[in-house]
């Protein structure tokens, strides 16, 4: 074709180069970029548009007000549920990261022995849903009931409470430790397609094993490091919980939790917690912001070429069994004392500490008691669906809308950037409640359906995918891709055979992350079901709220094990389908 | 499709004809005043490429030298097409591939061109024969076609017993071949060849070099060539051009730029030479030129726009300035000065002298036999073809740059 069009008729070639790539190549990447704005920005108009609104009661329609925003600005809480939310956020982020490198460090980067367990044990935390963790640690840990408590002031013989988890560094600390896999599994992702040269190279120069460490390792992964730090700091503004269930019986309030009360009050001040949204959204756009300037220095930090590439481990000697044991001692703080005190507790029938007295009332009611729920079956399914399709659609939208912003030079490109962070600022309760509202108004038919579920976790959790890609994505050479269209390779051929493949290992933890965060979501949900459309973790709260905790702690360990499968299965699929690194 | 039929295979016929056919081949490749910029990350326009032109004919391999920064690189991406070039125009055996005139710009998919990557881009998810077969495989090759070429070809550059080889576990020369065999495999119009040698060692690198030589005549393929390595280009290049700050500053075989350097960049940046600041004081017959300078008077070959009382750099390269312990007898468009040694290196093939004549310092590459003593007096002699007068737009440097002298130097001895 191109050969029947040289010199006499040059305008049709181009034409059809045109058409053809409108065809393939911008069709593709134009449905992910739609469907995103539409995503980010909607839930965002109808949350601006609430937040100047009176609350709609029977008798009053709701009319224009900007006294929202004065009891948000200027009542005298204003201050203190700032500082709270920050000193919150930023304790949490920075616990988080710092455990979460530390540990990514010493398995990715170092010969501890073990290293293929302990990264299958470092995803187990995240399949203890947040509201168990809470929970677990309540039991282990508040002043009365905790067992900690009750085992050190037995042993000590006194009345003195040791570990009080209803304070700020106790709710900082429940949180960052229910974070921290994340922070793992983000710097696991940086260190592994690092070039190993770089540090070898540190090495000869001479370096110490730390030096390198905190010289090299870490500063060519603080791109990914800051996104992380971000992403933690984001999420701990967002978190609903801690701050509910540890902030709140003792007044420490902070943003989500002010929202949920503005919520449940009479007449629901849903303006109210719109204005407080909004503040939390400039909060965190400023993260975003830096986040995406970030990315655009990225380039100079692409490590992995076409060149040799196989990460070798640095020599720990005799502290890799040091190492060896930190690992073991994270995984009882963040999985094996919550998970066997909720195995404890289920065992009951009426929720007691751990005595020789109560071990002679062990029953198995309580499971019996969930499995006759009647609507567990639907629940479960329900649960399982969503999270399925969540997971594969944020990962392709993830996947194309990533590539647009690291790969292409189309100008405006951080807009699509921000769009697709833009949910990130919507705390879940928030986020819930626009869509709630966009769909009550839109009248697509998705209202009261599992689909509306669905949208929500798509948007919710979109941002996660996107960023997990990116940061494989800022690390594969372009090169790579412009062989492929010098060979003759299409847009969609070299997307499909060059860029998915050298992505598997960030799509599939992605994979894995979503599909996991997608069956513990709580706080959109608990907006957006209706009867026949429950999912698992609404039912645990309900159990919680009705005060049923030997029947919820049953749940809990049968979610647990559930989820514990789902982990062990993506982790097979891994390590057969990834690309094989040693 | 396209292309293919144009050219033979083999290179058996090719050979004989080759060498006098030269001015009537038709250009496979032209580039017309190609312009590219773009605007870097930090919102200033990177002026890469400035008026870039250049034809290269048929089976010839076209080189473009520079120093980093000097745009030769994104002429290359814009041929490609994976740059999209600002204006000009750029023509394949007739078919233009981009031209800013009349909106044409073929995507890099459908040029058909082959290119090696500095990189390599070896794909690290598929072997050796995934990656040479992937070009076939995008163009639905038949099967047991796609497996004839491609170890047609693997065979070619010598990596047939490595074809179920995991490309990761390939050395930094299979690399680079097996580059080139992905390059090679779809029999493309115009083969572009990114600094392949650069991530090389230097024994490799020259063995890959005599071996990309040996295909690239054997198989006549037309190639563009990028690198900052003179010694490279001298070698591989029928024909090179020499690019600074986005400018083509000369084209020529490569014994032309070698030999008649049309600026002091390029005399500085293809080999060592010797600069020599001066004025011209007369034109002679023949394109020379003789030039006063603080070491005496030159007699020089004058490149273009030379003119009497203009101030001029002599270019002479080492190998040029022969050396003798007794007076030669001055020839015709011959230069002979009376020096002392300053300082020699015995580099085993070769001595290198560095001789001075008054405070200007000459380096000379001596043959090893000459055992003049430091600060002994030894005789310069330079061939006015030799040496080469361009403008300049500078005050006179009285003395040679490689060595390094304080620049006032006003003694002017006359031998």
């Amino acid at each position: 074709m191109a050969e029947a069009v040289t010199r006499g008729s040059p305008l049709p070639e181009a034409n059809v180069a045109f058409w053809q790539r409108l065809d393939s190549k911008w069709v593709l990447i134009g449905v992910p970029i739609a469907l995103v704005c539409w995503l980010s920005l909607v839930p965002l108009v109808f949350l601006l548009w609430q937040s100047f609104l009176t609350p709609q009661t029977a008798s009053r329609p709701a009319v224009f007000t900007l006294e929202n925003y004065g009891t948000a600005y200027l009542s005298a809480e204003t201050f203190r549920l700032f500082f709270n939310s920050v000193q919150f956020a930023a304790g949490t982020a920075i616990f988080a990261l710092c455990l979460g490198t530390a540990l990514a460090w010493m398995n990715e980067r170092t010969n501890t022995p073990f290293k293929r367990l302990f990264f299958a044990l470092s995803l187990i935390p995240l399949v203890i849903p947040g509201i168990l963790f809470v929970v677990s640690w309540i039991m282990l840990a508040s002043p009365k009931i905790g067992i900690l408590n009750v085992w050190l002031q037995w042993l000590f013989n006194t009345d003195e409470v040791f570990i009080n988890i209803y304070t700020m560094p106790g709710m900082i600390f429940v949180e960052g430790l229910h974070y921290s896999p994340m922070a793992f599994l983000l710097m696991t992702a940086a260190f592994r397609s690092m070039d190993p040269s770089l540090e070898e190279s540190a090495l000869m120069s001479g370096a110490s094993i730390l030096q390198i460490a905190w010289k090299i390792t870490l500063k060519l992964a603080w791109p990914a490091a800051a996104g992380a730090l971000l992403i933690l700091l984001v999420r701990a503004l967002e978190s609903f919980e801690v701050p509910a269930l540890l902030g709140l019986p003792v007044g420490i309030q902070v943003y989500t939790s002010a929202i949920y009360q503005a919520i449940h009050q009479y007449p629901s001040q849903i303006g109210l917690a719109a204005a407080y949204a909004i503040t939390l959204l400039m909060i965190t756009g400023v993260g975003i912001y830096l986040q995406s300037r970030l990315a655009y220095h990225g380039s100079r930090f692409s490590t992995v070429t076409g060149k040799g590439f196989r990460p070798r481990t640095v020599d720990l000697g005799r502290w890799r069994y040091f190492t060896a044991s930190l690992f073991i001692l994270y995984f009882v703080v963040i999985v094996l004392l919550p998970f066997l005190v909720l195995v404890w507790s289920s065992l009951q029938r009426f929720y007691s500490p751990p005595s020789w007295a109560a071990l002679s009332r062990v029953s198995l009611d309580s499971y019996r008691a969930v499995l006759d729920y009647p609507q567990f079956w639907s629940t479960v399914r329900n649960s399982l669906f969503l999270s399925f399709t969540t997971a594969t659609t944020v990962m392709l939208i993830g996947a194309i809308v990533s590539w647009v912003i690291v790969r292409t030079k189309i100008p405006g490109r951080w807009v699509l950037d921000n769009l697709a962070s833009m949910p990130l600022v919507f705390p879940g309760l928030v986020l819930g409640l626009s869509i709630m509202i966009c769909y009550l108004y839109i009248d697509i038919g998705v209202y009261g359906t599992i689909w509306i579920l669905l949208i929500a976790y798509v948007t919710r959790f979109l941002p996660y995918g996107s960023r997990y890609v990116s940061t494989s994505m800022l690390q594969i050479h372009k090169e790579l891709e412009e062989s492929a269209a010098m060979s003759g390779a299409s847009w969609a051929m070299t997307f499909r055979r060059v860029v998915l493949p050298l992505l598997k290992p960030g799509l599939l933890a992605g994979w894995i992350y979503v599909l996991i965060v997608s069956i513990r979501e709580l706080s959109s949900s608990i907006l957006l079901y209706s009867p026949g459309t429950e999912v698992v973790s609404i039912m645990i709260w309900e159990l919680w709220q009705n005060g049923q905790y030997v029947e919820l702690s049953a749940l809990g360990v049968m979610l647990i094990i559930l989820l514990f499968c789902l982990v062990m299965i993506a982790q097979l699929l891994g390590k057969r389908f990834g690309i094989s690194e040693s | 499709m396209d292309g293919r039929d144009k050219r033979g295979h083999d290179g058996g016929e090719a050979g004989a004809s080759e060498k006098k056919r030269e001015i009537e081949e038709t250009a496979v490749l032209k580039v017309k005043s190609l312009f590219t910029e773009y605007a870097s990350d930090n919102g200033t326009v990177v002026k890469a490429a400035q008026d870039v032109s250049f034809e290269v004919p048929e089976g010839k391999l076209f080189t473009l030298l520079g120093p980093s920064g000097c745009g030769k690189t994104t002429t290359l991406r814009s041929i490609a097409g994976l740059e999209r070039p600002t204006s000009g125009e750029i023509e394949v055996s007739g078919r233009a591939v981009y031209s800013s005139s009349r909106g044409i710009f073929v995507a890099p998919n459908k040029r058909n061109f082959g290119m090696v990557f500095q990189s390599y881009a070896i794909w690290p998810h598929m072997n050796v024969f995934q990656n040479v077969a992937f070009p076939l495989e995008v163009r639905k090759v038949a099967k047991q076609q796609m497996r004839d070429r491609v170890m047609r070809v693997l065979n070619a550059v010598q990596l047939d017993h490595l074809v179920d080889r995991e490309a990761t576990k390939l050395s930094g020369g299979q690399q680079q071949r097996l580059a080139l065999a992905r390059a090679l495999v779809m029999e493309p119009q115009l083969l572009l060849l990114d600094e392949p040698l650069s991530n090389l060692d230097a024994k490799l690198r020259d063995r890959m070099r005599t071996e990309l030589k040996r295909l690239q005549r054997e198989l006549n393929l037309t190639t563009i060539y990028v690198t900052h390595d003179q010694s490279e280009a001298l070698a591989l290049s029928h024909e090179i051009a020499v690019m600074s700050d986005g400018f083509i500053k000369q084209v020529g075989t490569p014994r032309q730029i070698y030999e008649t350097p049309n600026s002091q960049f390029v005399a500085d940046f293809v080999g060592t030479t010797n600069f020599i600041g001066g004025t011209v004081t007369a034109l002679e017959s023949g394109g020379r030129c003789l030039v006063s300078s603080p070491m005496g008077e030159i007699r020089a070959h004058a490149a273009d726009g030379v003119v009497k009382n203009s101030t001029v750099i002599v270019s002479v390269r080492p190998e040029d300035v022969e050396l003798s312990e007794q007076a030669p007898a001055a020839a015709d468009g011959e230069t002979i000065i009376r020096a002392t040694v300053h300082h020699k290196d015995f580099l085993g093939e070769y001595l290198d002298f560095q001789v001075k004549v008054g405070d200007v310092v000459l380096q000379s590459r001596a043959h090893p036999s000459l055992r003049t003593p430091t600060g002994d007096p030894i005789y310069v002699r330079m061939k006015a073809d030799k040496c080469v007068a361009i403008p300049s737009a500078m005050p006179p440097k009285s003395v040679n740059e490689s060595a390094n002298k304080s620049p006032n130097e006003n003694t002017i001895r006359p031998n």
